[in-house]
């Protein structure tokens, strides 16, 4: 971090507390995000209380459900775990092109295609080719097609100029259409009646569980994909490249960084986790592509993003944390008689204030160590 | 299908147009005035269906429908203004409040709007302009709701009032340069607060159209991106009412595709038409977007063009 720690000799005692202050500099600017992003947490917990309080209902009884709901047992915490794996990914949708400036909230989309393009790779396969071969095919069908899908967003972005945020959403429900199409028509298993899929995967075709665990290996695949992305953002020129673009496009263009190749690349990227995320729902807990891939994944997935502010290790505990609120759902409805939606107001709730405290950001002079008084 | 055999597609189609087109003129019309003020307010969806269920709900209790799109409008303000205030501080981003405020919104709505799901809301009236035929496919096209007539003076009214009255002339500024309008004497963040506020209580009027007219029921699928495609279509209407007015027809038109086609007896394929309105917005944000040049006509202080 700076060059006064690569110092090898012992300062005299007079200057050790002098010595201390890159630490507590280096400290000050990381814990600037923690704090910022912890109060905003508690604030919008306390917003919440009062809305609970409001309709009548204890908040104290319901964090203690989601509690129990989401971390309190073995059994609660393999639901977590299960119901933040599809997030890990989709949240990486979002947060790769962020790095770039770009907000695109449209990974619902890429989930749902991904998931019908692993269906439609397996179909021709299963039988008579060994899972070993298929599981890696349709993974790799599904995050082809979701990488055109989101990777379409970018290319529209620099090369026509249309809004990310806009047309993404625009794809999204243009995918929900295409899975509808696909589903109910030419990839129809004509023995789903009730509920229009494609033929299922048999049994032994199935991506199963971590050992040891009642949670599939999607979650494997997410904390992997979200070191990877880590290690991309933070470790490679490329990377360091799209950081540079993010804060500054012109910039980036008088430097001759190939911004456009970054725009798709990124785009593309995202959008192929995003496409993960649709072949591990499809491979680990359908079985088969159906409406149920657009579960809102994508969605929630914006909101795990925008609270990890981009950063793809922080990803991972925030995921987990709305994953154990998402599963504390159900025991919400049953033991406290609110509505399922209770859960979609905490997450709004809790979006809304984290994006108000980025004003924050800079306002406190103790994460600020420019203006810290010059002593010793 | 008797009596108009084949004309039922583009009669269809007609009647769904203006059936369909009604809740984009209301979030366009109010999109329109939030960013002419220099802000974009992409939690117009959450706005909308919020203001679906207290339409639904208002109307359900007090027994009558226009108590319930007064209602809604009231709650679309207080979301503007929710979202006008938090966008005032610096460093915020007004989109991805939008998107925040969308959920917000979307959440709080299926939350209080669960009770509502049963009971059954008096519908808001429609004017009968079909009288003079015989066929039952042209009265029940030709039947107007008072809320679309009233959508299309709306528009004339705003197109005017921009170009002539001092309100108009202040929110343009205030959207052209923050800068111009401290000069005037004016605050932008106050111009902008209040336009955030009308274009969320016109969105929230969309959205009592749905729930009070067409489907005329309360559900937690009662939107189907209305109010986002809205805000696509604005820029397609280049801030401009009329055009606003006229792109919404033309959306209503498209949404109408695919039912109009099953009724017909079309089976194959038609889930791809239900796609016709999310294609044909995208197909016109490409044609109309550059990524040289800024759109001609756009606010200049707004983000989304940037």
């Amino acid at each position: 971090m700076t060059i006064e720690a690569n110092i090898p000799t012992l300062p005299p005692l007079s200057a050790q507390s002098g010595n201390l202050r890159p630490i507590l500099e280096w400290l000050a600017r990381r814990a600037e995000p923690v704090a910022i992003s912890l109060g905003a947490i508690l604030a919008g917990l306390a917003l919440f209380s009062i809305f609970i309080t409001v309709v009548g209902k204890s908040p104290i009884d319901l964090f203690k459900l989601m509690y129990t709901g989401g971390f309190g047992s073995w059994f609660s915490i393999q639901n977590s775990l299960s119901r933040a794996a599809p997030l890990l990914l989709t949240a990486l949708c979002v947060a790769l092109p962020a790095r770039l400036g770009l907000v695109i909230i449209g990974g619902e989309g890429a989930v749902v295609l991904g998931g019908v393009a692993a269906a439609a790779a397996a179909l021709p396969l299963t039988g008579s080719v060994s899972p070993i071969i298929v599981l890696p095919v349709m993974a790799i069908a599904g995050m082809i097609m979701g990488g055109i899908w989101i990777g379409m967003v970018g290319v529209l972005r620099h090369y026509r100029g249309v809004n990310e945020t806009i047309a993404s959403l625009l794809m999204a429900y243009i995918a929900i259409a295409l899975m509808n199409h696909f589903i109910e028509g030419p990839l129809r298993d004509p023995a789903s009646l009730n509920k229009p899929s494609t033929t299922p995967l048999p049994a032994d075709y199935m991506l199963g569980n971590i050992p040891g665990m009642d949670v599939n290996w999607g979650l494997v695949i997410g904390i992997l994909a979200c070191i990877v992305s880590w290690i991309l953002i933070e470790a490679t020129s490329f990377g360091f490249a799209a950081r540079i673009a993010g804060g500054n496009v012109r910039a980036a263009q008088i430097q001759g960084l190939p911004v456009g190749r970054l725009i798709v690349g990124f785009t593309a990227l995202a959008g192929s986790f995003a496409g993960l995320a649709g072949m591990v729902e499809v491979a680990a807990v359908q079985g088969s592509a159906n409406a149920s891939l657009a579960a809102g994944y994508g969605y929630t997935g914006i909101l795990v993003a925008f609270l990890a502010r981009h950063n793809p290790l922080a990803i991972i505990p925030v995921a987990i944390l709305l994953g154990g609120i998402d599963a504390s759902g159900g025991l919400i409805q049953r033991r406290m008689g609110l509505p399922d939606a209770t859960v979609l107001v905490l997450q709004g709730t809790l979006f809304v204030v984290i994006l108000f405290c980025e004003t924050f950001y800079g306002r406190f002079k103790i994460f600020n160590p420019d203006l810290w008084k010059r002593t010793a | 299908m008797e009596g108009i055999g084949i004309w039922g597609v583009p009669l269809a189609i007609f009647a769904g147009a203006i059936r369909v087109s009604t809740p984009f003129i209301f979030v366009s019309l109010g999109e329109s005035i939030t960013e002419r003020s220099g802000r974009i307010n992409l939690g117009l969806e959450g706005t909308l269906v919020f203001g679906a269920m207290t339409a639904y709900a208002v109307a359900v209790m007090s027994n009558s429908p226009w108590l319930g799109v007064l209602a809604a409008m009231a709650t679309g303000a207080v979301f503007g203004l929710i979202h006008g205030f938090i966008c005032k501080f610096p460093k915020v981003n007004d989109i991805a409040i939008g998107i925040a405020m969308m959920q917000f919104g979307l959440g709080l709505a299926f939350f209080l709007g669960k009770p509502f799901i049963q009971p059954v809301a008096p519908h808001l009236p429609s004017i009968a302009l079909g009288g003079w035929s015989s066929s039952p496919q042209i009265q029940s096209a030709l039947n107007i709701n008072v809320l679309f007539i009233i959508g299309a003076l709306l528009a004339v009214a705003l197109w005017w009032a921009f170009k002539n009255t001092r309100v108009g002339l202040i929110l343009r500024v205030v959207g052209d340069s923050s800068d111009a309008a401290r000069a005037m004497g004016l605050n932008p963040d106050t111009a902008r607060l209040l336009a955030t506020a009308v274009g969320g209580s016109l969105a929230a009027v969309g959205g009592a159209y749905l729930s009070l007219f067409y489907p005329g029921s309360w559900n937690e699928g009662i939107s189907s991106g209305q109010g986002l495609m809205a805000v696509a279509l604005v820029i397609f209407a280049r801030w401009n009412p009329i055009g606003c007015f006229l792109a919404a027809l033309l959306f209503g038109g498209a949404g109408a595709l695919g039912p109009a086609l099953q009724s017909v007896g079309v089976t194959q394929g038609y889930y791809l038409f239900y796609a016709a309105p999310y294609v044909l917005t995208l197909v016109i944000l490409v044609v109309t977007s550059s990524p040289t040049r800024s759109l001609a006509g756009a606010p200049g202080a707004l983000s989304i063009t940037k």
